[in-house]
């Protein structure tokens, strides 16, 4: 039997499908991030010449990773809902970008934390490090020029176009250590393979899964807001068994 | 100065206080804003409905 995925791209059906959905990445994601903090500071030995600083790594990176991934997705949103004007698209484009910037936050807080011991500095003018930072301002633009329009449909247009545009800083953050001289480090898991221990890199993987768990959490609680904010005229919000309660 | 000599003889408290408590607390503060953001917004609506009934009544 065939299921129409369609379905679900319709605020209407989308609602109890997030509702549904939420309880279940929420406890995975908190095992999961308890699991990673285990490996990651009982099962990981110490680094040999990092010592115990460079644990950063099991919350810098994912957050890291997820910072460029979710500017990505919200781009994709927001284009799918400027070329389709399909409604749901521009919600989750408005959902994602806060918890997008807490990432970047948490990533550039993170990476100075550890800047300090190992480079002595707090921050450089690093070319990862400062894209990093345009990526923390384009979340941060998304999300004041949609709530400075009143009109949510224009709103969404006018932020969808900074979104696209603003997409072109996740290559170059992430290619930044391979096209400049940069003090921060390329990556360490490449395709090739890795010299890091299997169990640090257990713990970066499922920190990376619990972050991306917690991040689907947040953006599907704070869809349903948005979808019950801007569908409150509507017969169906009305007829729900948590307004009418 | 001080800070740099803390850092480095306790380094585990230096990253569980520095980096994964900030961001477990970032978490926490954006759970609770998500679920107020909810509530208010749940409140609206029967606000807006309630008023609708007594308009039609």
């Amino acid at each position: 039997m065939a299921i129409n995925w369609f379905k679900y791209s319709a605020p209407t059906t989308f609602y109890g499908l997030a509702g549904k959905l939420i309880p279940w990445f929420a406890v995975s994601a908190a095992v999961l991030c308890a699991v990673g903090l285990y490996i990651g500071f009982v099962v990981a030995p110490a680094d040999a010449q990092q010592g115990e600083f460079y644990r950063i790594i099991f919350i810098h990176v994912p957050s890291s990773i997820l910072s460029m991934f979710l500017y990505l997705i919200m781009a994709a949103y927001a284009a799918m809902g400027l070329i389709f004007n399909t409604r749901l698209s521009s919600m989750m484009a408005s959902a994602i970008a806060p918890t997008g910037a807490l990432f970047a936050f948490i990533s550039l807080w993170t990476g100075a934390l550890w800047g300090k011991p190992m480079w002595g500095a707090w921050w450089v003018w690093d070319a990862r490090l400062t894209s990093e930072l345009i990526l923390l301002f384009l979340y941060l633009g998304f999300i004041s020029l949609h709530a400075s329009i009143d009109d949510p449909r224009r709103a969404d247009r006018a932020a969808a176009l900074l979104a696209i545009v603003g997409s072109v800083n996740v290559p170059i953050i992430y290619f930044s250590v391979q096209w400049w001289n940069t003090l921060h480090q390329g990556s360490t898991i490449k395709f090739t393979g890795t010299s890091m221990h299997i169990a640090m890199q257990q713990a970066m993987f499922t920190m990376l899964v619990a972050c991306w768990l917690y991040a689907i959490t947040v953006t599907l609680m704070r869809v349903r807001s948005i979808i019950l904010e801007r569908e409150r005229h509507t017969k169906w919000i009305t007829e729900l068994p948590e307004v009418q309660a | 100065m001080s800070l740099d000599i803390w850092m480095r003889e306790n380094p585990l408290s230096y990253i569980w206080i520095g980096s994964y408590a900030v961001a477990f607390l970032i978490f926490a503060i954006e759970i609770a804003m998500v679920m107020h953001k909810r509530k208010v917004t749940l409140q609206q609506v029967r606000l807006m409905r309630e008023a609708e009934k007594s308009e039609e009544e």
